[in-house]
């Protein structure tokens, strides 16, 4: 008896959570935000679900948008393919008129299909991985960070346009993130044309010295070295190239760019480059976002929630120019102006990628990363 | 030319700390058959009492080079403690047991000795200051060689010759070549046995501590991991050049550092391991005792 009381209290509870999820309002603009809301990676999704809900209320607030209140579908896909496909099912089912998400670009890729089958559009905060966008097979995909590849791209086209070198050395430390970043650097600065890779290799994290390498790149001549690692690699073969006086510039990614590696190489870090993601948080837009999450929830905002509040206030700018929420107008809005958001003034080129965000170039001075504009 | 001078300086420099730590390592198997799995460790402790010293010094306002030899000494004096209290402590009361047990205690020592400085330290890497000054003459040539390897190549030289002769010439050396050839008759006749491998340990820390201050200075970073790879090339060397016999340990070194340069420069530096331990190979299915080994007599 007492048994199954209990059971029926949990089926109560379980049931008054589903209710205002489902929630029927005839006249409301349905906006999915699906990504990891449990689990391991749920410190990944929550902050897009609930800057989306922040922003929600206050436009609803202020009387929604066309007219029509907004009404925030979250969807938990833990971070994972089969049930990121479940999970947009569901919010197809639901009839969502555009989604936020998924947070996971594995995630992402599963459920990309069934959006374009309903043809809804689908903004990412947080899928960095390029083909997402750049294979053209996601034309209902955009994204609010940059993709994987901008910042090897930015290296190579800082090498060859800022620096004007015409031989460029690379090196990585063998790993994914330092050998995605030279991979991404070379075919950057191959398609470009204007300098030759005169040199692509990887050192050894560990080895006692890097002077056989540093003497290569003086034999090849290289007149910029883009290196893909982390600080120790990259102050120690700072160190030795200027300790072989090989001077040529030394540009690294954002796992160079760091207190770490100013303390390790002291006076050789001066004058060394770093690309890492640009920073905003003097943007008005973005202190404001900020400022109201503080104000609500008592505490800092987490990861991806500057681009899921940004992927929100395009969606909202989208629905106010097109007048509704039909795809084709939605991605001639998405695409057509640009919009002040919390990670900058930005819209979306013809791929899905947004312009206006993503990393830029920082130059060691005085022992501090200045951004170079 | 120039380009392999470069190449064969820059192996060389690596080659000589390679055959300094190595020489504590053929040392001790010379003497009780033991790899001393914590000597890599040894050589990691020398660069951070080097590090702690200079920053001491340099707060009260010493110079460059009488830091460097002040850090070496006191690096010297704690590495050489260390070893000291490593061998009483962790392979002294295994002295009888199989020799498996010493060497399952090495392994446990390094991994304590690594996760005590870890600890008691940072997991992060610490810069390590440039103690060895550019020195003026050497800027025509500074790109093929710095003041800092002119200073590492030096003193191994000199370290070498030194531990040469004091195994050739001393009562201590003649006690130690005696415990090596037989260490039951060695006691037989008298000598210490237990203090000559007390003193082993002792010299193979030296040089371990004067290769972690030098490479420490060299680099300008260390961190509680250093000791491990360091430990692996240098047995390597060891084993390379024959363990157990001396210069072989020294011409091992060498021959290892050489050829990881020589790799880096003329194939591809992320095949620069590859090719060490290639040689390593190759030299083993070719001179089984290593290239100065002499065949071990099987004992009766």
């Amino acid at each position: 008896m007492r048994k199954s009381v209990m059971k029926s209290f949990v089926v109560i509870a379980l049931l008054s959570m589903i209710v205002p999820a489902v929630g029927f309002a005839a006249d409301t603009i349905k906006i999915g935000v699906a990504g990891p809301h449990t689990g391991d990676l749920a410190p990944y999704g929550l902050p897009t679900k609930d800057a989306a809900m922040m922003l929600a209320e206050q436009v609803n607030a202020a009387g929604g948008v066309l007219g029509k209140q907004i009404e925030v579908v979250p969807m938990d896909d833990q971070c994972k393919p089969e049930i990121a496909t479940s999970a947009a099912t569901k919010l197809v089912s639901e009839g969502v008129d555009i989604v936020i998400g998924h947070v996971c670009s594995g995630a992402t890729k599963a459920a990309l299909g069934i959006y374009k089958e309903s043809n809804i559009i689908a903004i990412s905060p947080s899928a960095t991985n390029p083909p997402l966008t750049q294979s053209g097979d996601y034309p209902n995909f955009y994204r609010t960070i940059a993709p994987d590849d901008d910042q090897g791209k930015l290296a190579a086209s800082f090498a060859t346009d800022k620096l004007g070198a015409k031989k460029i050395a690379i090196l990585h430390d063998k790993g994914d993130y330092g050998k995605g970043f030279a991979d991404f650097s070379q075919a950057a600065i191959e398609a470009g044309g204007k300098a030759k890779v005169v040199l692509f290799e990887g050192v050894t994290p560990g080895a006692m010295d890097y002077s056989a390498v540093v003497q290569k790149i003086r034999r090849e001549g290289a007149d910029a070295v883009i290196f893909g690692g982390y600080h120790p690699e990259a102050s120690k073969l700072v160190g030795q190239m200027k300790k072989k006086r090989v001077n040529v510039p030394f540009i690294g990614p954002d796992g160079v760019k760091g207190d770490g590696f100013l303390e390790i190489a002291g006076d050789d870090a001066e004058g060394v480059y770093a690309t890492g993601p640009m920073d905003v948080s003097a943007l008005a837009g973005n202190k404001k976002a900020k400022d109201d999450y503080v104000a609500k929830f008592g505490k800092e905002p987490g990861t991806f929630f500057d681009q899921g509040y940004a992927a929100m206030q395009t969606i909202l700018n989208a629905i106010k120019e097109s007048g509704g929420t039909d795809s084709a107008g939605l991605e001639k809005a998405l695409r057509g102006s640009y919009v002040d958001t919390a990670v900058g003034k930005i819209k979306f080129d013809a791929k899905g990628d947004a312009e206006g965000v993503g990393f830029s170039v920082f130059q060691v001075q005085d022992g501090k990363f200045v951004e170079l504009k | 030319m120039d380009y392999f001078l470069e190449l064969f300086l820059s192996g060389l420099t690596r080659g000589s700390i390679y055959a300094l730590i190595a020489l504590g390592y053929t040392m001790v198997y010379g003497i009780i058959q033991l790899i001393n799995f914590a000597h890599g460790e040894i050589y990691m402790i020398g660069a951070f009492v080097a590090l702690v010293v200079s920053g001491v010094l340099t707060i009260y306002g010493f110079s460059g080079v009488s830091i460097l030899i002040l850090a070496a000494l006191i690096a010297i004096i704690y590495s050489a403690a260390y070893g000291y209290t490593l061998e009483k402590i962790a392979y002294r009361p295994l002295r009888g047991a199989p020799r498996l047990s010493p060497l399952i205690s090495a392994i446990g020592m390094s991994l304590f000795l690594q996760n005590y400085v870890l600890l008691a330290q940072t997991a992060d890497f610490l810069p390590f200051p440039e103690l060895v000054p550019e020195f003026e003459f050497m800027e025509p040539i500074a790109h093929i060689m710095g003041s800092a390897e002119l200073i590492i190549l030096i003193t191994s030289a000199i370290t070498m010759i030194g531990l040469t002769l004091l195994i050739k010439y001393t009562r201590i050396g003649k006690a130690m070549r005696a415990t090596q050839q037989d260490m039951v008759m060695a006691r037989l006749t008298g000598i210490n046995v237990d203090r000559v491998i007390s003193v082993t340990f002792i010299i193979g820390s030296v040089l371990a501590a004067i290769a972690g201050v030098l490479v420490g200075s060299y680099i300008g970073q260390i961190n509680y991991f250093i000791g491990f790879m360091a430990g692996v090339k240098a047995f390597t060397a060891a084993v390379l050049g024959g363990i157990g016999n001396i210069p072989g340990a020294a011409l091992g070194g060498l021959v290892l550092g050489l050829a990881e340069a020589m790799a880096a420069g003329y194939i591809s530096s992320a095949y620069e391991d590859v090719f060490a331990f290639g040689v390593l190979v190759l030299i083993l299915i070719l001179r089984p005792s290593g290239l100065l080994g002499k065949a071990v007599k099987q004992k009766v």
